[in-house]
């Protein structure tokens, strides 16, 4: 009787672990086979049937890239789009989620919601009259287009996640700095901003990641190489080198690296924060 | 004890949050009033100091092409058929991952992977994968035995669209996966074990304590991924750009094809106001659907 519990437990830990294998392979076959494909020689891309290890590994593809192509450029620009949308929305929504957190004001449970709802709207309602708006301030086809662009449509779930982030952080501290004689400023700068350094850091991973992923106004607001960043710059590779996936997989490589690296690091917090609202209802 | 805030701090939280309110005024609310009065224009992307008002002539024009309710279908399928897809998957894998075993930890983490990653790398290897001479998938599919021949998935018409709704499931179901994973860790073992002794087995187990408990993450979730499956057109772009012919436009792929492949800006902003008045019904259905099944139990 104890023996066949044994088995019939050994047998289910047996098959939760090829579902488990299934699963992985499911999430994580794509990202090896664009790495693998990023290092075969190109002649061995196109072979039928295809080849599934390279016999020669090489990096040529990645050497061409920053040669021959515009990539090292599109690279620049992401990152300077990507961190002068992380200041940006980051302090903008530090100081609303420090309202929300801590100050009770007409309104305030209306004003929330109102920035939610703003999620809802296609991409593409927003995308055709403020082309025009960038175009009109002269900024289209520059840095700054897509820095205010991103920052604003970061701004919602940022300051959720962050509102979420002080609100943990008992008030009780703020009132004991408050009898210690701090000032507002003082206990938001020594208590609640230190305290909440894993939330910060949570929230601008999410921007981060949104900011360097984001292509629809990346591809409506820049129309050359100068301000391209790589989600764009990818695109326009995939119909300019057709025919190099080793070039087009290599550059997605590299696309992919700065993401998985940050979102390794910090996925607790975010997930922690993503998940936080949701199953609270 | 609570703090008190005197006259002059009444005035920090309109200071603190006006940044806020200032960019979502000028980046979100505006645009969306300015796109609303030009659908009423006959306006080129190109030209728009030309601009004509037409009154509502582009509503009517787009109500009389094929195209539209081309993509509209499209638009219908792509919807159900993600989000379901997402959802089936999605609570496959939060299954899964709640079972303790070995390495659960690492697998858990990396399973939000697809999420974080950009929708055109995501788009760039799906269609090497699906790619009709030299595709991994077609090759796999070969050599397992259920085709005979490689297919060119995203080059006919008639696989095109579900070509990339299985880069868009693959990349959204594990978001599903996690959130359902959450909540269903909060619920109380003490409920299942309860089940246990009175000899409920899993799939009761599953259907009457799973399942109710984690229903307000479900709603939640689904409503999440309706909206941002309905609005997502990147994969498509990238892809098969809507193609062959309008065979995987999508309403938002359309509205944007008309406006920087046609150059007409009213059009395509008559399509899009339709598309964002098209969600607002789908999500009040929903909401419906969910009210009448309460009202039931």
């Amino acid at each position: 009787m104890a023996k066949t519990f044994a088995i019939r437990k050994r047998g289910k830990s047996f098959l939760i672990f090829i579902l488990a294998a299934f699963w992985l392979a499911f999430i994580l076959f794509p990202y090896l086979w664009m790495f693998i494909t990023s290092i075969k020689p190109s002649v061995e891309l196109y072979t039928s049937p295809i080849r599934y290890l390279p016999s020669s590994p090489t990096f040529e593809g990645y050497r061409l890239l920053f040669d021959a192509t515009e990539f090292p450029r599109y690279l620049l620009n992401s990152f300077i789009v990507t961190f002068s949308t992380i200041i940006l929305s980051g302090s903008v929504a530090v100081c609303a989620a420090y309202a929300f957190s801590r100050f009770e004001f007409r309104g305030k449970n209306r004003l929330f919601p109102v920035f939610l709802i703003s999620q809802m709207f296609p991409a593409i309602l927003l995308v055709l009259s403020l082309f025009f708006i960038m175009k009109e301030i002269g900024v289209l086809n520059t840095p700054i287009a897509l820095i205010i662009a991103h920052s604003t449509f970061a701004l919602p779930f940022t300051i959720w996640l962050l509102t979420g982030f002080f609100n943990a952080i008992p008030r009780e501290l703020d009132e004991a700095a408050a009898i210690d004689g701090a000032n507002r400023w003082q206990i938001f700068r020594m208590i609640l901003l230190p305290l909440s350094v894993p939330g910060l850091v949570a929230s601008l991973t999410y921007v981060f990641i949104f900011s360097w992923n984001e292509f629809i106004y990346a591809l409506t607001f820049t129309s050359d190489a100068t301000a391209r960043t790589l989600p764009v710059g990818l695109h326009s590779f995939m119909g300019e080198y057709i025919i190099r996936w080793d070039l087009l997989t290599a550059g997605g490589v590299l696309t992919a690296l700065p993401v998985v690296f940050f979102f390794a690091i910090f996925q607790r917090y975010i997930v922690q924060g993503l998940t936080a609202g949701a199953v609270k209802g | 004890m609570t703090m008190v805030q005197s006259q002059k701090e009444r005035y920090i939280p309109l200071f603190l949050l006006a940044p806020a309110i200032l960019l979502m005024l000028l980046i979100v609310a505006y645009p969306v009033v300015q796109s609303i009065r030009l659908s009423f224009f006959d306006i080129s992307l190109l030209m728009p100091a030309r601009a004509k008002f037409v009154g509502f002539r582009n509503y009517v024009e787009m109500l009389h092409s094929e195209t539209f309710y081309r993509a509209l279908l499209n638009s219908i399928v792509w919807i159900i058929g993600c989000v379901s897809t997402q959802f089936v998957v999605g609570m496959l894998g939060a299954l899964l991952l709640k079972c303790k075993f070995k390495g659960n930890g690492i697998i858990r983490g990396l399973t939000l992977i697809p999420w974080a990653t950009s929708s055109v790398l995501v788009a760039l290897m799906w269609t090497w994968m699906l790619d009709g001479n030299y595709g991994v998938i077609n090759d796999l599919l070969k050599r397992v035995g259920i085709i005979d021949s490689y297919i060119p998935w995203l080059a006919q018409p008639n696989t095109a669209l579900g070509g990339v709704m299985i880069a868009n499931i693959w990349q959204g179901a594990p978001f599903f996966a996690v959130m359902l994973l959450a909540a269903m860790q909060n619920v109380s073992e003490e409920l299942y074990e309860a089940a246990y002794i009175d000899g409920a087995n899993s799939w009761k187990q599953f259907w009457y304590i799973t399942i109710p408990s984690i229903m307000p993450t479900i709603i939640i979730t689904t409503m999440l991924r309706l909206i941002w499956t309905a609005n997502y057109m990147d994969l498509i772009l990238v892809m098969t750009g809507g193609g062959p012919g309008y065979s995987s436009t999508t309403l938002p792929l359309l509205s944007y094809l008309t406006a920087y492949k046609r150059l007409r800006v009213g059009e395509a902003s008559a399509i899009a106001v339709f598309q964002t008045v098209f969600l607002m019904v789908v999500l009040s259905f929903y909401l419906r659907l969910l009210q009448g099944q309460s009202k039931e139990e």
